[in-house]
């Protein structure tokens, strides 16, 4: 098959950056979209041109570095995956497909479509742990008793990988869902329920700083999760951070 | 990395020199508003109120729908509601509603523009989520600008204006039947009511279910429940408020 690429070109962090057209044929329906990039930039490397910049790691769905935003959606079509498993069939032949990074202030472009998503590791060394305890008698997780669901909802948590489509798809670059799950997995369970107030707190604080936009609750973000974090996750902590600054003495 | 320097991209600072700058900004906003959580409880708790208050509202305007027979008891129902201590408090509860919700969902607007500086080429936002959620700002300013309106029209006339009397009573109703049947311009009043709550209408729909979800209510049992109760409401209500004018201009 053959496409029309429109990519996002950005030369570095101060560039302005522009779009740019570029036609690949002999598409095989069955890559993945990051082959069919790879396609391209072997070409413009051979044409002696600039290939394009791109995040991608694993290349099996779990690493979320891939901030590709793909004819008007985060990972483009279809649901529950990362870019790297979109597949070309997806697509028609001769069809014109749109390439951007993340758009976020919290997300600057480093370029063409890699971005730093730096924030979301400071949002989490705000307070995304549980510290350990190290004096010697920890006691072994398995002793703990938890209720199945809670263990369920907390892994269910977990997995987001930080991959960032949900300020992609929000129209207000809001962080909520990634805040949120990482809230939410540790508020579910008893080791993390120690440090619950003092640690919604503070991944909230970090993530105004990070200059994110505010949450209206229109439900892109779950929408374009690959993983399917679910907006209970917004709304648990909308509680724990109600409770947290209420009861807290500052 | 440790908590003590949470921009590492000191070594980076050319990427992250707009965003700082940002930060202050919005730092100095969440002083005066608490943080972007709390901004929206308050959205959501005035929001619920204000919802409240349309039901009440609605209960009076209702009378107009009895014409004539009810001239008296609309009457009496602005006057109750414009001289009952308890509804005067509760009244100007519900004037710094209005204007803290239209405060509030400005600055959250300006944040989350500003959150975004440069925008998608190409964006398709209809597959993820609805276009009321989306249009929350916008609606919401034609909804203010209608109650701006709406009580330069009835309200300060009532509160502050000279009005004749009928019966004892100042003669709201002969204004409001002036204003939807008699005026030149009656058949833009109907328009632009109707209009304004289609406004409130598609508000309503997003805005209900989204106040709970805002202040932490999201259960399997319960969700479905509010969602469904906040469509009906956001149907129903600017429904049945849009009627009684549009009857009035069509049959008194």
């Amino acid at each position: 098959m053959n496409l029309t690429l429109k990519i996002w070109r950005q030369n570095g962090p101060d560039d302005k950056g522009h779009m740019e057209t570029y036609p690949v044929s002999d598409v095989n329906p069955e890559m993945s979209f990051l082959e069919m990039i790879d396609v391209l930039n072997e070409k413009l490397i051979a044409e002696g041109k600039e290939p394009v910049a791109f995040d991608h790691d694993c290349r099996e769905g779990i690493c979320g570095m891939c901030s590709m935003f793909i004819n008007g959606e985060a990972h483009g079509p279809g649901k529950r995956i990362t870019t790297c498993q979109l597949h070309m069939r997806s697509f028609n032949d001769g069809e014109t497909v749109i390439i951007e990074p993340w758009r976020a202030a919290a997300f600057p472009v480093i370029k063409d479509l890699v971005v730093d998503r730096g924030a979301f590791d400071r949002i989490q060394q705000a307070g995304g742990y549980v510290s350990v305890n190290t004096s010697g008698n920890t006691i072994d997780a398995n002793a703990i008793p938890v209720p199945k669901r809670d263990a369920d909802r907390a892994f269910d948590a977990a997995t987001c990988i930080g991959c960032g489509a949900c300020v992609a798809s929000c129209k207000n670059s809001s962080a909520m869902l990634f805040v949120s799950a990482k809230v939410s997995q540790f508020a579910l369970l008893p080791q993390g329920k120690v440090e619950a107030k003092d640690r919604v707190r503070k991944m909230v604080k970090q993530m105004d700083l990070e200059g994110f936009g505010n949450c209206t609750n229109t439900g892109a973000c779950e929408a374009e999760c690959p993983v399917g974090i679910s907006l209970e996750n917004i709304a648990r902590m909308n509680r724990e951070y109600m409770g947290a600054s209420l009861s807290s003495p500052d | 990395m440790t908590q003590s320097t949470p921009y590492f991209c000191a070594a980076n600072i050319q990427y992250c020199l707009p965003t700082k700058k940002l930060n202050i900004i919005m730092a100095t906003k969440s002083a005066i508003l608490g943080s972007s959580l709390a901004k929206k409880y308050w959205m959501a708790l005035t929001g619920l109120f204000l919802s409240v208050f349309l039901v009440v509202h609605l209960a009076g305007n209702l009378v107009l729908l009895m014409g004539e027979a009810g001239r008296d008891n609309f009457n009496a129902y602005a006057e109750f509601m414009t001289t009952f201590p308890v509804i005067k408090i509760t009244s100007y509860l519900l004037y710094a509603s209005i204007l803290f919700h239209a405060i509030d969902g400005f600055l959250l607007t300006i944040q989350n523009r500003k959150a975004r500086p440069v925008k998608y080429h190409y964006e398709k936002p209809s597959a993820n989520s609805g276009w009321a959620s989306r249009n929350m700002a916008f609606l919401g300013t034609i909804v203010l600008l209608f109650i701006v309106g709406h009580m330069a029209t009835f309200w300060w006339r009532m509160k502050f204006g000279e009005l004749p009397m009928a019966n004892g009573y100042k003669d709201l109703y002969t204004v409001v039947e002036t204003y939807f049947t008699t005026a030149s311009t009656a058949w833009l009043h109907v328009l632009i009511y109707v209009v304004a709550m289609i406004a409130i209408g598609f508000h309503l729909w997003h805005g209900f279910q989204s106040a709970f979800q805002s202040l932490g209510v999201n259960h399997p049992k319960y969700t479905p429940v509010i969602k469904k109760v906040g469509q009906i409401f956001a149907v129903a209500i600017p429904a049945l408020f849009a009627i009684i004018p549009v009857y009035m201009f069509l049959f008194f």
